[in-house]
């Protein structure tokens, strides 16, 4: 079966990706699955200078899902650019940067170190909860959003995938406006801003406070804006929210996602990533379509 | 070269998920409850001491993810889980009956160190005495003298108190005074004036720091196993950090659970 996908200039040789974040960088999983089998790894967000993240507790357990509150903590880009994509550039998948920032001009400055490099794509992070300035804040208006991305078209020729935010009112919007600012692609949906309290204690389980949601929780809620954003955007979905195995993987592709990241997932099961790819092999067969390609957008309604 | 390769031999590859089966459930009290697994097929991987496990809770509408566990005991055939009910998870792998099936993830961690030698104290409270067993047992087999310091609420909470007695010479503190000493562990006289070169040390957190208060005051080595909250074990998800001297936060599923107190802020 041809599982294989395009997102911009990059082909998948299949559309089962790993969520930034979720995955560190391949490497913790190698125990437990041929890395080579996937899609793609996007690695943990990267930023242009290290940082310490958020304090100790970071997480909150919940009905079908968990609340994060990591902060981005990364060694910044220089250390990805000389330790870590050494070892992942051997890798036959496609490595996707995942690019966070304070300012325009640190998107800027990590793409710019990136673009010497054989990285396959990089994926703009305009939609993380958990950091005081920048992240979510460039994604929930079109103007920031646009000007971000504008921003880095500048200095990145290749496949540029911006992860949006559902923690707006209107995500086709933004999606739509990203899209005319030149983005190949835009994936989501991040994680949406919650928190827990400590009943007994009356205080926050999080440092933070609050974090963000991920789980099959927030899956029918991703799965309606995939398909919202499906409606309203030419450019290639990639579907991310609460994902846990090959069936949902098939349910983002008909709502009209392209391609798909597993996340959460991959901490109950790491091997949640290659059962998929082996379930969608078989749904393909079963259901007599002629490769992958062809289940994008399938809902049948009426 | 030779170790390595009989180890390799008569172990399964290094870390994976596991079907096991459980063996026997045995109640401690209330409150506590040893899991005897063993593999569904095949032969459970090679375990240092101090290594814990991800266990996926069975039929738990309330869980998500797995729970970390240490490692009471491992051979090449069994696994022995010592849990303490903490909550809606451990309270369901506590009443797992003869027979049911859990999937593991493991070994996972690093372990206490091995290579020491002295005088060797391992100090532990209430379910925090379960990693303590498989590593006297090591230092025993290593010829390393090991005493054992154990502490509790009550008499009947001392938990594998027989096991340990076997294993080395076993010193005990309740709060209550049931057993052995009246107090702490952190106040017991083998711990403040005892010939000691090395602690090894797994407990309440308020216990450790006692003990690692002690350790420092007395210039000795000491060890700590820590219990963050973790989703992945893996190092993968970044939350179990704690803040390090040395290298800022890092995984304790990974570079831990098991700390030099010297590397920690809070001792």
């Amino acid at each position: 079966m041809d599982l294989s996908v395009q997102i911009g200039k990059l082909r998948l040789k299949n559309p089962v990706m790993t969520a930034s974040g979720t995955f560190g960088y391949g490497e913790e999983y190698a125990d437990f699955i041929d890395l080579n089998r996937l899609g793609g790894i996007v690695v943990k967000g990267t930023t242009l200078l290290p940082r310490q993240g958020n304090p100790y507790p970071r997480m909150a357990e919940t009905p079908s899902g968990m609340i994060n509150a990591v902060g981005l903590q990364n060694k910044g880009v220089e250390h990805f650019v000389n330790e870590i994509y050494p070892r992942l550039r051997n890798l036959d998948t496609a490595v996707v940067v995942n690019v966070s920032g304070s300012t325009v001009e640190d998107y800027v400055g990590v793409c710019e170190r990136l673009a010497g490099l054989k990285v396959d794509a990089v994926e703009i992070n305009i939609s993380c909860p958990n950091v005081k300035q920048g992240g979510m804040s460039f994604g929930t208006n079109c103007a920031s959003a646009e000007s971000v991305v504008r921003a880095v078209r500048q200095v990145w020729p290749g496949t540029m995938i911006v992860k949006l935010t559902p923690n707006v009112t209107n995500v086709a919007e933004i999606a739509l406006a990203v899209e005319a600012a030149g983005a190949d692609a835009v994936s989501l949906t991040n994680t949406f801003l919650a928190m827990a309290i400590d009943v007994e204690r009356r205080r926050p389980v999080l440092s933070s406070v609050t974090g963000g949601l991920s789980g099959p929780c927030i899956r029918p809620i991703a799965v309606r804006m995939v398909w919202q954003v499906a409606c309203a955007v030419s450019i290639p979905i990639i579907g991310i929210g609460g994902i846990m195995n090959g069936r949902d993987v098939v349910e983002f592709m008909l709502a009209g996602a392209t391609a798909v990241q597993i996340g959460t997932a991959n901490f109950i099961d790491p091997q949640a990533t290659v059962k998929a790819i082996d379930f969608l092999d078989d749904y393909l067969t079963r259901h007599k379509f002629a490769n992958a390609r062809a289940l994008i957008g399938a809902m049948e309604l009426e | 070269m030779i170790v390595h390769r009989l180890v390799t031999f008569f172990f399964s590859k290094a870390v994976n998920v596991l079907d096991l089966v459980v063996k026997e459930n045995v109640r401690h009290g209330d409150e506590y409850a040893l899991l005897r697994l063993s593999p569904v097929k095949g032969r459970m991987p090679e375990v240092l001491p101090g290594q814990f496990v991800m266990v996926d809770v069975p039929g738990c509408r309330e869980t998500f993810l797995r729970r970390p566990i240490s490692i009471n005991y491992a051979d090449q055939r069994e696994l022995w889980l010592l849990i303490r009910r903490a909550g809606v998870g451990t309270n369901t792998l506590c009443d797992l009956p003869q027979g049911a099936v859990i999937s593991v993830v493991m070994p996972l961690g690093r372990g206490f160190s091995l290579d020491v030698s002295g005088n060797v104290l391992l100090v532990g409270g209430g379910v925090g005495v379960a990693p303590l067993l498989m590593l006297g047992k090591r230092f025993v087999a290593r010829g390393v003298d090991v005493r054992f310091l154990l502490g509790a609420r009550t008499s009947t909470e001392v938990l594998q108190l027989d096991l340990f007695r076997q294993t080395g010479e076993t010193h005990v503190a309740t709060d209550d005074g049931s057993l052995g000493h009246h107090g702490l562990v952190s106040t017991h006289p083998l711990l403040e004036q005892g010939a000691i070169d090395h602690i090894a040390c797994c407990g309440p957190m308020p216990m450790m720091q006692a003990v690692a208060h002690i350790a420092r005051q007395r210039g000795i080595n000491c060890e700590v196993s820590l219990e963050n909250h973790m989703a992945c074990g893996l190092g993968a998800c970044l939350c179990c950090v704690e803040d390090t001297v040395d290298q800022g936060n890092v995984c304790v599923c990974k570079d831990g659970p098991v700390f030099n107190i010297n590397r920690l802020r809070w001792t």
